[in-house]
């Protein structure tokens, strides 16, 4: 079984993010890593792939450092890697990207496509659905349990009231919660093993996709902070707690 | 005859989901033409709640196939209806299925997408906002339309116009089995106790400074002290299992906007702001003065959270008593 991870390079993911100058996330010069919940995509993928004897290719777009998250998800156990850089492609929105990664995984074959819920930096937690209708597949999205049984997969769905159970035929696309699962940690082995494995690098043109192709659909026009709050009361005696917790629920009539 | 759409899900029994109430009130800000689009038993049963908050038309199939499976009926549908009366703008709510709808959407009609918005100024001028909510971002969107947009929820307030039902018209697309792929065979529902999160006055949230899982009963007395006050989590305790997900306050959680909100034992990370700030009063209880929470709490309390909850509850029950 072919199976792909979709991964996302993120600068920074613990610290705050940093806009440039062009209104773009600073993803450059910034010590960066796989997004973190990209490492329960990894993880869901190579559970599934020692299961069923598959291969996990690891996909992402970016810019150059983003080998560092492929290399992440390698050492923790992938097969390979392959990452899409191009000079038209920073300000990438999703239909771009999920246009690019469509492209990508055309090329070969596969039979399961796993990507994130929303990314840590820019969560616009849409992209896999775009990629999935781009490959005339079906998604079984936001799971938080992944089974395979006889050429199809099925999850448990979460949703704001509780979970669905899913059914769904390979290929297919599933995106999985930070519950799912708990990703390993990359062995010594792991590390220096990446380091062998097969990596390819592609630009637009090998994906036959044109410049037309690759615009950005948004351009951010200005950012400005929120006005500030006005600040309120720190009580450091919380003897007075209950007092004034008291008086400023009556004052708003809930109690 | 371009208008603005509001996607809406609907229960079976014709019940609208507040995303689209709220979305609904936006659309008749925009534009003079706005419909709404339902999918699904019951959708037709929504005539006269989309006619009340400010519909003229709603596009409605009643047909299980929109909920029996994951997304590709649905957008199918949408795309048909897309090319017979090209709105210019549809409003998505922030849930799992209209966050699938909109992305598979997105690569049907190659339009742009914009997640998390929190505003819109015009159909290809919307905002949001980043860093947990700190900064206003603004942005034009181009491309083919109609322009799609999923909004975050409680960005609008729901506002009956007083119009009659929306004219019922019916949807009638053929959905091959190619798109009866990803099936749901089972429902499962954890009713919780009390209010809704949505729907409650006051909020009690709890999270790492609880110590353990036992604790959130603190929180459920205080919760049963108050009366219509409903619990919720910080994501570091629903990914540790105390408590379901369904609890979840934040970015990948719900986002909530009650009178009161009550933050016991969480630092204020970014995620957690996004789903809360926008509650009109917030008080936090924490042990850590230099806590970020406490830089949008009206009243904040330092101290040991496993003290003064009892404390509260106990004073809340002697001034109902009085």
């Amino acid at each position: 079984m072919n199976i792909i991870a979709l991964v996302k390079y993120i600068p920074n993911p613990e610290g705050p993010p940093q806009m440039g100058p062009d209104h773009r996330l600073v993803r450059e010069g910034v010590e960066g890593a796989l997004d973190p919940g990209d490492e329960h995509v990894v993880e869901a993928a190579l559970q599934l792939a020692e299961q069923s004897g598959g291969q996990v290719t690891v996909l992402s777009m970016g810019p150059e450092p983003a080998l560092a998250a492929i290399r992440r998800a390698l050492s923790m156990g992938a097969h390979k890697g392959v990452l899409i850089t191009d000079a038209a492609l920073p300000g990438a929105d999703t239909l771009v990207t999920a246009r690019v990664l469509a492209a990508t995984i055309k090329r070969g074959e596969f039979d399961l496509v796993i990507g994130g819920v929303e990314s840590t930096d820019g969560y616009t937690g849409t992209l896999p659905m775009a990629v999935a209708e781009f490959l005339g597949i079906p998604n079984a999205t936001f799971a938080r349990n992944i089974e395979l049984k006889d050429g199809s997969i099925r999850i448990e769905r979460q949703t704001e009231m509780g979970y669905d159970v899913v059914e769904c035929p390979l290929p297919a696309l599933v995106t999985v919660t930070a519950g799912a699962n708990e990703p390993r940690y990359p062995t010594l082995k792991g590390i220096m093993q990446a380091k062998q494995k097969p990596m390819e690098n592609l630009s637009l043109g090998d994906l036959g996709v044109s410049a037309e192709d690759a615009k950005a659909t948004q351009e951010v026009m200005g950012v400005e902070p929120v006005p500030a709050k006005e600040a309120g009361e720190i009580l450091e005696d919380p003897g007075q707690a209950p007092a004034r917790v008291v008086e400023l629920l009556a004052r708003v009539k809930v109690i | 005859m371009p208008g603005i759409w509001v996607y809406a899900e609907v229960g079976s029994d014709g019940k609208v989901e507040s995303g689209a109430l709220e979305n609904l009130a936006k659309a008749r800000d925009l534009g003079t033409e706005v419909a709404v689009v339902a999918l699904g038993p019951g959708a037709s049963q929504a005539a006269e709640t989309a006619g009340q908050y400010g519909a003229q038309t709603l596009h409605a199939s009643d047909d299980s196939v929109y909920t029996d499976f994951i997304a590709q009926p649905a957008v199918h549908a949408l795309h048909e209806l897309i090319q017979q009366h090209q709105p210019e703008l549809i409003l998505f709510s922030s849930t799992y299925d209209s966050r699938d709808v909109a992305g598979r959407l997105q690569a049907r009609t190659g339009s742009t997408l914009m997640s998390n918005a929190t505003d819109i100024l015009g159909p290809d001028y919307a905002q949001t906002q980043i860093f947990g909510g700190q900064q206003i971002v603004d942005v034009t969107l181009s491309g083919p339309n109609p322009k799609l947009v999923i909004v975050r929820p409680k960005s609008f307030e729901p506002q009956p116009s007083g119009g009659g039902p929306a004219r019922v018209v019916p949807v009638e697309v053929e959905i091959s089995d190619d798109m009866r792929k990803a099936a749901r065979v089972e429902r499962h529902e954890q009713a919780a106790a009390g209010p809704k999160m949505e729907e409650a006055k006051v909020i009690i949230a709890g999270g790492r400074g609880l110590q353990q899982p036992e604790n959130f009963k603190l929180l459920e007395e205080l919760a049963g002290a108050i009366g219509s006050a409903a619990v919720g989590a910080s994501r570091a305790v629903v990914d540790a299992g105390w408590v379901p997900y369904a609890m979840q306050i934040g970015q990948t959680g719900k986002t909530v906007s009650p009178e009161v909100y009550i933050a016991v034992g969480i630092s204020g990370a970014i995620q957690h702001l996004v789903g809360m700030k926008t509650s009109k009063r917030i008080i936090a209880i924490n042990k850590d003065k230099e806590a970020p929470i406490f830089q949008y709490a009206d009243l904040g309390i330092v101290g040991d959270a496993l003290k003064v909850l009892p404390e509260i509850t106990a004073a809340i029950k002697a001034k109902k008593g009085s």
